[in-house]
């Protein structure tokens, strides 16, 4: 059990059950949507860009625990965040999932460390990493579905 | 009905000794996550018998050799092997004759072969193909192909809520332009045995012919293709305790005559110049390049093995498992069982409300208890019952009521976890 708790702490099961953010944002002027054909989860995530600062970012869809924990906790921490520290937040997720040698220290991640746990889950790395991607399409603003496969 | 620990469920007689079946099976030794393996993914693959194992251990160790063109001793013995596989394939389907089974990598391929050759030389213009509602992708994807390059159409027979195909619509659909029915005998994502007998007849009084995806039915059900009549069966090796990569394709032989080779190469001729080349007889004329021997060979020792317990017995003892396991996730508040046909085999296909299907897999990864959970190559199954997903366990021959309850006791946690 103390594994599984590893993984589905109790702030993850929080955010899954209710997710922050969880809506359309009307004016948004980025947006990408994000596809796991593995388990079929989809995501929207929509943002307000104003003068290089995220003024609002928020997401819809269906998902895991995992993905969706992961949308909703990215939304809280993005919010407010300029595009270039969106973008470095990215990348630290990104290994702070994938990354098994540890790697740097994430001084700035915050409460997104609970992620951590997802590392020993090779396969559920996609879970946590979908809305980020789909963030990262927004950002770049491409136009197509990205998917995690 | 009693809807308790099944302790109180009345245990029938026994098909066979499931403690010495699981004995047969080496993996059955090996710890998963520091337990013994409880094994509910069998409709993706199956577990292999020790002599399955054996027979392609022996191929490869002494046998080894290329077949159908050595004249030296070893490519003797393989060519023997191999062949001796066909009849005993040719035996467990009751094919009229050995230029009937042809050997390809799996259910895929040979969906794939008859679209390719079969459909290529057949279906034109504003044709139609009819398949069902709950056709794995490989049943419809080779399809859609063929219907592209033809400007043809496929026709989708529905299923009812319950996931039982719909026999009058089907009917309706049958037409002048249909030009073949091709369907599954039993659902990988529902469990659904579908009423294969009537679709062929029906088919037939209008003379069209009817592939059958046996890929979830060899396993668990008796197949006698001439009883049934279809035109083309496709299965694979490693659904039915055999080795990956190999499979067959079933045809009636005038069909497979009038055919048009698949792929070209070596094997699949018996003469050739630059200007022409004539094609080998079958169904080696299907059978271009170096086949894959060892696993034929493992085929076959499937097979034997199949028999040696009997397709009978083991649609008892799954049959009563599957009850079995039925009663027990009614247990489970909201747990919904997708699939839920009168006539159904091996497959209990669930999900559970707010808890999505790749959580519960992973929790019970992590009790030692293996199943799938996704949309089971069936996206349109998945959209028809509106979930993205399903979590899936599927029954072997070596399953048992313990493992039924290590998966309830392995969702509780899952329950616990979500709470």
């Amino acid at each position: 059990m103390s594994d599984l708790r590893n993984l589905y702490q109790e702030v993850i099961l929080d955010h899954h059950k209710r997710p922050r953010n969880f809506r359309r944002i009307e004016n948004a002027n980025r947006q990408a949507d994000g596809y796991n054909p593995l388990c079929g989860d989809k995501i929207s995530v929509y943002m307000r860009l104003e003068n290089g600062v995220l003024a609002d970012i928020a997401f819809i869809g269906t998902g895991c625990a995992i993905s969706t924990a992961s949308a909703s906790m990215m939304t809280e921490h993005l919010k407010g965040k300029t595009e270039a520290e969106a973008r470095i937040v990215f990348d630290q997720f990104h290994r702070l999932v994938t990354n098994h040698s540890g790697g740097p220290e994430f001084a700035d991640i915050g409460k997104l460390a609970v992620f951590s746990g997802v590392r020993e889950y090779p396969v559920r790395v996609k879970c946590a990493t979908l809305a980020w991607h789909t963030m990262h399409a927004a950002l770049d603003q491409k136009a197509e579905t990205v998917a995690t496969e | 009905m009693t809807a308790g620990t099944g302790k109180d469920t009345a245990r029938p007689e026994l098909a066979y000794d499931v403690s010495s079946i699981r004995e047969d099976f080496p993996i059955f030794r090996e710890p998963v996550n520091g337990r013994s393996l409880v094994y509910l993914d069998n409709a993706a693959t199956t577990q292999k018998p020790q002599s399955v194992i054996d027979a392609v251990t022996r191929f490869y160790t002494r046998e080894c050799a290329n077949i159908h063109r050595g004249v030296h001793y070893l490519s003797e013995r393989a060519t023997e092997s191999y062949e001796n596989s066909r009849s005993k394939i040719r035996r467990f389907i009751n094919a009229n004759s050995l230029q009937e089974v042809v050997f390809v990598r799996g259910t895929t391929e040979a969906v794939n072969l008859v679209a390719q050759t079969y459909g290529r030389t057949h279906v034109g213009a504003g044709d139609e193909i009819v398949i069902s509602a709950m056709e794995h992708h490989s049943n419809i994807v080779p399809w859609q192909l063929l219907c592209e390059e033809k400007n043809a159409r496929i026709r989708t027979v529905p299923i009812t809520r319950t996931g039982e195909f719909m026999l009058d619509e089907y009917r309706e659909l049958l037409g002048p332009k249909t030009r073949l029915v091709a369907v599954t005998h039993i659902s990988n994502a529902l469990g659904t045995i579908n009423p294969v007998q009537e679709i062929i007849r029906l088919a037939h009084e209008r003379n069209i012919p009817v592939l059958l995806d046996a890929a979830q039915a060899v396993q668990h059900v008796p197949i006698d293709v001439q009883a049934l009549d279809c035109d083309f069966l496709a299965f694979s090796g490693h659904k039915m305790y055999g080795p990956t990569g190999i499979g067959v394709l079933y045809g009636k032989e005038n069909l497979l005559e009038e055919m048009p080779p698949y792929q070209g190469g070596g094997d699949m001729i018996s003469y050739v110049t630059f200007e022409k080349t004539l094609y080998n007889r079958l169904p080696y004329k299907f059978e271009a390049g170096t086949p894959n021997v060892a696993g034929g060979i493992g085929l076959g020792a499937a097979v034997d093995y199949l028999e040696s317990i009997g397709l009978e017995n083991i649609r008892a003892h799954e049959h009563d498992l599957m009850k079995y396991g039925t009663m027990e996730l009614w247990t489970l508040d909201e747990l919904t069982i997708i699939g839920t046909a009168r006539e159904k085999a091996s497959v209990l296909s669930f999900i559970i409300e707010g808890i999505h299907p790749h959580d519960i897999g992973t929790i019970l990864d992590k009790e030692g208890v293996a199943i799938r959970t996704g949309h089971h190559c069936a996206q349109p199954v998945m959209d028809f019952f509106h979930t993205p997903a399903t979590a899936r366990a599927s029954l072997g021959l070596y399953n048992t009521r313990e493992d039924i309850q290590a998966l309830v006791h392995g969702l509780r946690k899952v329950k616990e976890v979500f709470r």
